[in-house]
């Protein structure tokens, strides 16, 4: 681990003032961006520490929830009006990491994690990513755990976030801050996919900030789930993930919110999937029709074909057990 | 001592004090008292860490030591190129024949055998420092085309070196029995990955005089081999492993980042502490051998076994010949009349393979048990009865009779803890809240030895009672056995018992594996004790008690202390009979039948282990044997980029081990039947057999609950989901 400098943000605008500085990173719960120090995937010069920042705060608004970037992981899934009136959010949190993971995680770190692809982390290997023009390790290798919607030669890395799934599905919007003043995003905009810049995961500019997200009022509330599938019960990255939110008068699906994780650079939102549902009765049936359509597009890899019937399959169980079919 | 134990069964359940003594260093050990190898705080104590090759094979051509040298806090860097030369290492070859193979041999030259091999120490004032310095050290290279791929090179295997062959009447008799089974299995390489990293601290007393505190399975061994390596005199060396943070066999031999830190030490002549790092640990302490299997398996229509094939190709490296003996269990765990097998290693690319708990047999359990399954279904035979059909009687190998068998007793007891009549003999029948649910079970066995070992036991004037050995407690609560027995045999309470052990300058005992500490050196114990007690006789003379107050005795011939020191090991006994302990598994498991996850439900195993010393202890190894073996049956590999011969997941976060959600309730159950032609405490091992079999029990009800067989581990979900399509 190269040596660093170490700052303790008091201000919003100390904070932005320091990363507008080259080599100099934001670090909030820590619990990705040392590892990834430790392991020689990046080496900042400066460290501004974010966390006695008020940003912490989960408040409810007119039409909807704000959650501070600060917020904790633990936090944010326990906290009553998430759990009451955003469950997916609330599960999709605690599909991910351990305990004591959640307890130092924040939203904003949450959302800037990087992949957990073997040959990012791995600095004798080739990555786009991490290193670009070096080539991508995992196209030719082992990528059982990796991406089979958007992918280039380039990066076939998935993002690796349960939250982000949960978020996505729940139209949330990104609140930014840079020099100019805030800006807001549609979530589903926030990440990006690798295109010829693998090593681009969103679309924050090195001298912006994520303040916080807010989530819109919905009628999903009754009928979400998160269902993660994983090589453990616990404490393993997602194989697939998928979210489903809906909203069911009498039988029939009003609207629908659908998200995947593990299969793309990007929490992955099937906005065909949900079209199709609309209108239609509450069955098994409908379920893997709309899975069909969500698969339109996925490509596999050596390892990772098994996702093309996994991935529908999970759509499926997901929206069962949303809409009470289990 | 007939009785059956089932007092405690069940694991959400707390054992209470009828349930035996709890551990005797257990305080020390939640309070953090117990202090392990690296937590000594010796004097002028400076720090290592190894930079390991990136290269998977070839040569080293440079190493720029520069920067790293001038790094604040350095003291030295240490390379093939300045390394003072290990005098052990210096083995005089014939010219002209091959080298021989032994342990990677530290800085001693530019070859490289493996990724990850060490090719320079760093030594600072702090570890932070030395691990920066560490980053700073630039290694060039001649890559040379390596092999790490253990599947595609099947054919280069050759003959280990001991035991290749075996034959037992006819070769390949199972090809004409009527009911066949043909399969192939892959074991995937497993990390033993124990909580505590290995580390030492070693020290110079003197020219030839060294102290180490290191974690190891054999304070004796590794006192020799220091000895040997260093050529001093074996009592110059003292080791110290009072306490071990796990280890399953990953601690039995003296690897070579143990050689470079006292190399080190020397060099810089200060104490040098060295821990590795995780990733160190998937490469630097040895693993469970990739293995292939192939089994032939024949039966007669009514399920007599008719012949058994075994063959099984293990993974080695290019510098050692270390094989298992996974075919073994095939040759004596059923009665069988015609057994052939042969047993091949492939040298790899790859660091050395060694011992892991239940080491062989557990891999070849994996094999044997499921072909065993997969012939029930074909016979339409239940398990537990085709496995009854072909029970042997007396040893099938030797010929000899079992020192002590109940393994019927076992099968009994196993099948009411699971609920065996609930399952159903057709695959994939049952349903449970949209899972399916399935049975399976699966048998273990493990030779039973007793080794050599010395115990000196002294009581001091206070009545306290001090027994010292050189055995290692990994973490089966051996000094709670050892406590247990000399409490009962010399009629004093627990608390009043001291047992020293981790020690080099205790009385020899051998290495903690192969689950024979209870047997050797709980025999030795209950001898000395024994011993000790007719030495108090003899001071009374004859008409003593029972329970003699030996602190007022030693007051009344005005002593302050009464010793002995006695030697124990096995007799004629062992070539009288065949010795194992065995285990039988029962497992019954969910399977999601559209996403392919498989969920445990409950776990029942019964250890046929002679007499139960300490049932809280032997109950945790049981569950943790248990535990161990979900991890192989569900999710541990340990995975290799061949192009590169780099592992992908040498971390815990991608090698997966199970956690506390993926375990359901465990129930030990114990047969509890001395063994009473072993030893004189009726004891046999369970540390291996708790695991022996435990994978193939998971597999057999997957089948069950599904009606897809996995024969090439881990079971994780992509490899049912292929399965799920057809729902
Ligand atoms: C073993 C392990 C298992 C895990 N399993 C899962 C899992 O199953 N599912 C899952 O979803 N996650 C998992 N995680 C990841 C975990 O969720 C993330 O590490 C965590 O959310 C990161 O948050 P943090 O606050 O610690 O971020 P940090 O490590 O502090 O920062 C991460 C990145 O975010 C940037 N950053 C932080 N805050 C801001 C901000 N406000 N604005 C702009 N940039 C910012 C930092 O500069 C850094 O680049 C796992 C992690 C580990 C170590």
């Amino acid at each position: 681990m190269k040596q660093f400098q170490y700052l303790r943000a008091a201000t919003q605008q100390s904070t932005l003032d320091a990363i507008s500085k080259p080599g100099t990173k934001i670090i909030a719960g820590g619990t990705n961006l040392i590892d990834l120090m430790k392991r020689g995937v990046t080496a900042p010069d400066k460290l501004v520490d974010i966390t006695h920042l008020p940003l912490k705060n989960i408040t409810p608004t007119k039409s909807g929830l704000h959650i501070g970037a600060l917020a904790l992981n633990s936090t944010v899934s326990e906290n009553g009006i998430v759990v009451q009136k955003f469950p997916l959010l609330s599960m999709a949190l605690k599909a991910g990491a351990s305990p004591q993971l959640r307890n130092m995680a924040t939203v904003g770190g949450n959302m800037m994690q990087r992949t957990r692809c073997s040959y990012f982390y791995d600095t004798t290997m080739p990555c786009n990513k991490r290193e670009p023009g070096t080539g991508c390790g995992a196209m030719g290798g082992l990528n059982r755990m990796h991406a089979i919607f958007g992918t280039r030669d380039k990066c076939i890395a998935v993002h690796p976030s349960d939250m982000c799934v949960g978020l996505a599905a729940l139209d949330a919007t990104v609140i930014i801050a840079g020099k100019k003043g805030e800006r807001r995003i549609p979530f589903t905009e926030f990440h990006r996919l690798p295109g010829e810049h693998p090593d681009v995961d969103n679309t924050l500019a090195k001298d912006e900030m994520i303040i916080g997200v807010d989530i819109p009022d919905n009628n999903f509330a009754k009928n979400s789930y998160y269902l993660k599938v994983r090589d453990r019960q616990s404490y393993a990255f997602a194989l697939v993930s998928v979210a489903a939110g809906l909203d069911i008068s009498n039988g029939t699906i009003r609207q629908a919110r659908l998200a995947m994780g593990g299969v793309a650079h990007k929490p992955w939102r099937l906005f065909e999937a949900e079209k199709f549902l609309v209108g239609k009765a509450v069955s098994e049936d409908s379920f893997k029709q709309a899975a069909q359509i969500a698969m339109q597009g996925a490509k596999a890899y050596e390892y990772n074909a098994f996702k093309l019937k996994l991935a529908p399959a999970t759509i499926t169980e997901a929206l069962k057990h949303a809409s009470g079919l289990v | 001592m007939s009785t059956i134990n089932k007092s405690m069964t069940d694991n959400k359940k707390q054992p209470s004090s009828s349930d035996g003594p709890s551990r005797v260093d257990g305080r020390l050990k939640v309070t953090g008292a117990a202090k392990y190898s690296a937590e000594f705080a010796v004097k002028g104590l400076v720090y290592g860490v190894l930079v390991g090759s990136t290269i998977t094979k070839g040569k080293i051509k440079s190493i720029d030591i520069k920067k790293a040298e001038h790094a604040p806090g350095v003291l030295a860097v240490i390379t093939h190129f300045n390394s003072p030369k290990v005098p052990g290492y210096q083995v005089a070859t014939d010219p002209g024949k091959p080298a021989v193979k032994g342990p990677v041999k530290v800085f001693n030259d530019d070859q490289i055998l493996y990724n990850g091999q060490p090719v320079a120490l760093v030594i600072a004032d702090t570890f932070e420092r030395a691990l920066f310095a560490a980053s700073l050290v630039n290694a060039q290279y001649i890559a040379e085309k390596h092999i790490t791929n253990l599947k595609d090179n099947l054919g280069k295997a050759v003959a280990t070196h001991d035991d290749t062959e075996y034959k037992r009447g006819i070769v390949d008799a199972y090809k004409s029995a009527p009911i066949i089974v043909e399969q192939e299995y892959m074991l995937p390489s497993e990390v033993h990955n124990p909580m505590e990293l290995h580390a030492l601290i070693a020290r110079w007393d003197a020219a030839d005089k060294i102290t180490v505190w290191d974690k190891t399975q054999g304070v004796k061994d590794t006192q020799s081999n220091i000895a040997k390596l260093f050529h001093i005199p074996v009592e110059n060396v003292q080791v110290h492993s009072k306490f071990v943070g796990g280890a399953f066999g990953s601690a039995l031999q003296v690897w070579p980042h143990e050689v470079a830190a006292i190399i080190g030490a020397k060099v810089v002549k200060r104490p040098v502490k060295l821990v590795l790092g995780r990733a160190d640990m998937f490469t630097s302490v040895g693993y469970r051998p990739l293995t292939w299997q192939k089994i032939g398996i024949g039966a007669t229509a009514e399920g007599r076994l008719v012949g058994i094939t075994h063959h099984a190709v293990g993974q080695t490296s290019t510098y050692e010949d270390f094989a298992e003996g996974p075919t073994d269990i095939s040759r004596s765990l059923y009665a069988c009349p015609n057994v052939n097998s042969s047993n091949k290693i492939l040298g790899l690319d790859v660091g050395s393979p060694t011992w892991m708990r239940g080491p062989g047999d557990a891999t070849g359990a994996f094999a044997l048990e499921s072909a065993l399954d997969e012939l029930s279904y074909k016979l339409n035979i239940d398990p537990i009865e085709l496995r009854l059909k072909n029970y042997a009687e007396t040893d099938p190998e030797s010929g000899k009779p079992f020192s002590g068998k109940n393994l019927k007793d076992a099968y009994k007891l196993g099948a009411e803890g699971i609920g065996w009549k609930n399952r159903k003999q057709e695959a994939g029948s049952v349903t449970r809240d949209g899972w399916l649910l399935g049975y399976g079970m699966s048998g273990g066995v493990f030779g039973a030895d007793r080794e050599p070992a010395t115990v000196k036991a002294t009581m001091l004037a206070d009545g306290t009672l001090v027994l010292q050995t050189a055995v290692s407690d990994i973490g089966p609560g051996t000094g709670t056995a050892m406590v247990a027995i000399a409490s009962e045999t010399m009629g004093i309470p627990a608390h009043q018992i001291r047992f020293d052990l981790g020690d080099s300058l205790y009385p020899n005992a051998p290495q903690q594996g192969g689950s024979t500490i209870t047997s050797s050196v709980g025999s030795a114990v209950y001898m000395a004790c024994r011993d000790l007690k007719e030495k108090f006789q003899q001071l009374i003379g004859n008409g003593g008690e029972d329970k003699p107050n030996y602190a007022k005795i030693l007051k009344q011939h005005n002593l302050t202390q009464l010793q002995v020191v006695t030697d124990s090991k096995a007799g004629a006994e062992v070539d009288k009979y065949a010795m194992y302990s065995w285990s039988v598994h029962f497992v019954s498991v969910l399977v999601n039948p559209a996403t392919g996850v498989v969920k445990l439900n409950k776990v029942v195993c019964v250890a046929d282990s002679g007499r139960i010393i300490s049932p809280k202890t032997a109950r945790s190894q049981v569950i943790g044997g248990a535990v161990m073996g979900i991890g192989m049956a569900l999710m541990e590999e340990a995975i290799f980029d061949d192009r590169y011969g780099r592992l992908i997941n040498n971390n815990l976060a991608d090698y997966h081990v199970p956690v506390s959600a993926d375990i359901p309730q465990i129930e030990a159950i114990f047969v509890n039947k001395p063994d009473i032609n072993i030893n004189p405490i009726g004891a046999k091992g369970m540390g291996e057999i708790a695991l022996i079999g435990m994978a193939a029990a998971v597999a057999n009800a997957v089948y069950n609950a599904t009606g897809k067989r996995i024969r090439n581990l881990p079971i994780t979900p992509d490899k049912l989901v292929d399965w799920t399509a057809l729902t």
